[in-house]
């Protein structure tokens, strides 16, 4: 089936958007990034070294998949401006997954700051990917201003609690004029799955591979998942009914 | 032939040049020197050299990680040796190198942090490994310092801990008793070194000596910041203390002396050691969660040291070219895995020189 995954304009064939924070060690994280088939992937940019031989943006190299910066540890819209303007030089892409943060015990998005950012780094010809709050208005403002997509969280960042307000995703999918992914908090491959039932353009995890016990094996049922749930949604489900209503005729004819 | 005024030591076969003189290389010179080779150790005595900055731990067990079974493996049996290793370094040197046998505690500050140190256990004992689960209270009677927060611990008493700065020490003097030459200087190329073997221990900067003879080796500077306190009253800790705090790892490992070495960051920045603010107080932060009383110590100092770190968390120990033998990235273990280091490579290059 043909069914790109565009956004800014870019074609991609995975709708699974890795990160690669909490990976053991690089060879773990190669063969996930392998396993996931997953052709666009965000890196923290806040404490890397880009010149350095030998480091995360090697596997990516090797592997052929794409970075994607992130402004993640940034609590400040002129942090992670920065850190943006910063990443555009090393890594010669416009492209930057936003994430503002408001504390460290929740790693919940500072809602306030992270408009800011983004509409600087818009209004300076970024490519923005906002980790947002699961807030409709707020998906709403982001868009307005000029995001690419809008990422809302499932649950907090490295949670494993998978998506608590699916309706709140249903209403930012329902409204949203970008595509929506899902960016944090999936825990397991039915997290991921469900997502994209509730209409979600891609999911963007990290934690829920790089800290299984078989990272390569979360990784490729994560893109299976992906692949199940994008294809459920086209699918079309049926109603929810209170009562059962038997699969078989019941009566004397067929029901074709 | 030896490049013209290139350093050299002589034509005898059993010439060895050791580049690096971090514990990796000197174990490996004082072995073998002990063995009749004739041994030079080449020593830069680099800015951010990691047995430096080493916390020292021996603990392979408290560091598993469900996917580095083999460096478990690897680490355990580095282990195994030394005991025996540090006797023999003691004697060899008349130095004391700080080694401790009071075990690790792995501690849990909340019920997230349980969760994580429960899957350790669980780890542990799919690859047959016991470790005591305690409550919070028995957690605390080990070490009373711990915050009543603490929400459980992991005891391995098999972990234990050396001080890589005395073992250093000690490596060197034992080393030059044994017959082993050591020289202060840079070397910037592996090219101009024509002894029998050279075995390259020079850490993260190997890559770089490596390329000069067309041999990539993927290893990479990961650095770590880490603080040394002092502790008068000598009471703060009776053994090495590792916690997850809110999802990041730090250790605490007490010394005989009251020192009490605070760590680690890990940070992928190339050879950059500078210390930062922000590495302090995240370290401080996390400590004086698990320990309040952390803040009362001494502050004696803050230093970065370079890991030389490789793809898969393993260490590179193999003979890389006919003259050639390295041994390098050993990551977070080079202290642990020093004396098992040595032995393969004193047995490589008896092997070939015998």
């Amino acid at each position: 089936m043909d069914d790109p995954f565009v956004i800014a304009g870019e074609t991609f064939g995975s709708r699974l958007i890795m990160g690669t924070g909490g990976s053991p060690s690089l060879d773990v994280l190669e063969a996930a990034l392998i396993a996931s088939g997953t052709e666009l992937t965000t890196v923290a940019m806040r404490r890397l070294d880009t010149s350095t031989p030998g480091n995360v943006l090697d596997v990516l190299r090797r592997t052929g998949v794409r970075v994607l910066p992130n402004t993640a540890g940034c609590f400040t819209s002129a942090e992670a401006v920065l850190t943006a303007k910063l990443a555009r030089e090393a890594l010669d892409t416009n492209w930057v997954k936003l994430e503002v943060i408001a504390d460290e015990r929740t790693l919940l998005p500072d809602p306030i700051e992270l408009l800011d950012a983004a509409e600087r780094l818009v209004d300076d010809g970024f490519v923005v990917l906002p980790y947002t709050s699961d807030d409709p208005v707020l998906a709403r403002r982001l868009e307005q201003v000029g995001c690419a997509a809008v990422m809302p969280l499932g649950s907090p960042i490295g949670s494993g609690l998978g998506i608590r307000n699916p309706h709140n995703i249903e209403l930012i999918v329902d409204q949203a004029g970008v595509p929506v992914v899902l960016d944090a908090g999936i825990g397991t491959a039915s997290d991921a799955a469900l997502a994209m039932e509730l209409g979600c353009a891609a999911v963007l995890l990290a934690s829920a591979v790089t800290r299984a016990e078989h990272p390569a094996r979360m990784a490729e049922a994560m893109r299976h998942a992906v692949d199940a749930g994008r294809l459920a949604r086209l699918a079309g489900r049926i109603p929810r009914r209170f009562h059962a209503q038997a699969s078989s005729p019941t009566q004397g004819r067929g029901d074709f | 032939m030896p490049a013209k005024g290139a350093p050299r030591v002589s034509n005898d076969p059993s010439d060895v040049l050791v580049v690096g003189g971090g514990v990796i290389g000197l174990s490996i010179a004082w072995r073998a020197a002990q063995q009749g080779l004739s041994v030079t150790v080449v020593d830069a005595s680099m800015a951010g050299r990691a047995s430096h900055a080493a916390a020292g731990m021996l603990a392979p067990i408290t560091e598993t990680k469900p996917t580095e079974e083999a460096l478990l493996r690897l680490g355990l049996e580095g282990q195994r040796l030394w005991p025996d290793f540090a006797a023999e370094l003691t004697a060899a040197s008349g130095m004391e190198i700080g080694y401790r046998t009071q075990g690790t505690l792995a501690v849990a500050l909340d019920n997230d942090d349980k969760a994580d140190l429960d899957r350790l256990a669980k780890i542990l004992a799919g690859f047959g490994i016991d470790a005591d689960a305690l409550t919070s209270r028995e957690t605390r009677q080990l070490e009373p310092m711990l915050s009543p927060d603490v929400r459980s611990g992991l005891l391995v008493p098999s972990d234990h801990s050396v001080e890589p700065r005395l073992l250093t020490e000690a490596l060197r003097v034992a080393a030059q008793r044994a017959g082993a030459t050591i020289e202060q200087r840079e070397l910037t190329s592996l090219a101009a070194t024509k002894p029998s073997t050279t075995v390259l221990a020079a850490g993260c900067w190997s890559r770089a000596l490596a390329r000069t003879v067309g041999i990539d080796l993927d290893v990479r500077p990961v650095k770590g910041q880490v603080l040394r306190l002092h502790d008068a009253g000598g009471r703060f800790l009776t053994r090495t203390v590792r916690g997850v705090v809110n999802g990041s790892s730090i250790y605490l490992v007490p010394r005989g002396d009251g020192e009490v070495v605070l760590g680690a960051t890990q940070e992928e920045l190339g050879h950059d050691t500078t210390v930062t603010a922000g590495g302090v107080w995240e370290l401080l932060r996390d400590a004086r969660a698990l320990l309040p009383g952390v803040t009362e110590l001494t502050f004696v100092e803050a230093i970065s040291g370079l890991r030389p770190m490789t793809r898969d968390n393993t260490p590179i120990i193999k003979r890389a070219a006919e003259d050639l033998i390295v041994a390098t990235g050993h990551g977070r273990n080079g202290v642990l895995l020093a004396p098992l280091t040595a032995e393969r490579v004193v047995a490589e290059l008896i092997g070939v020189t015998a």
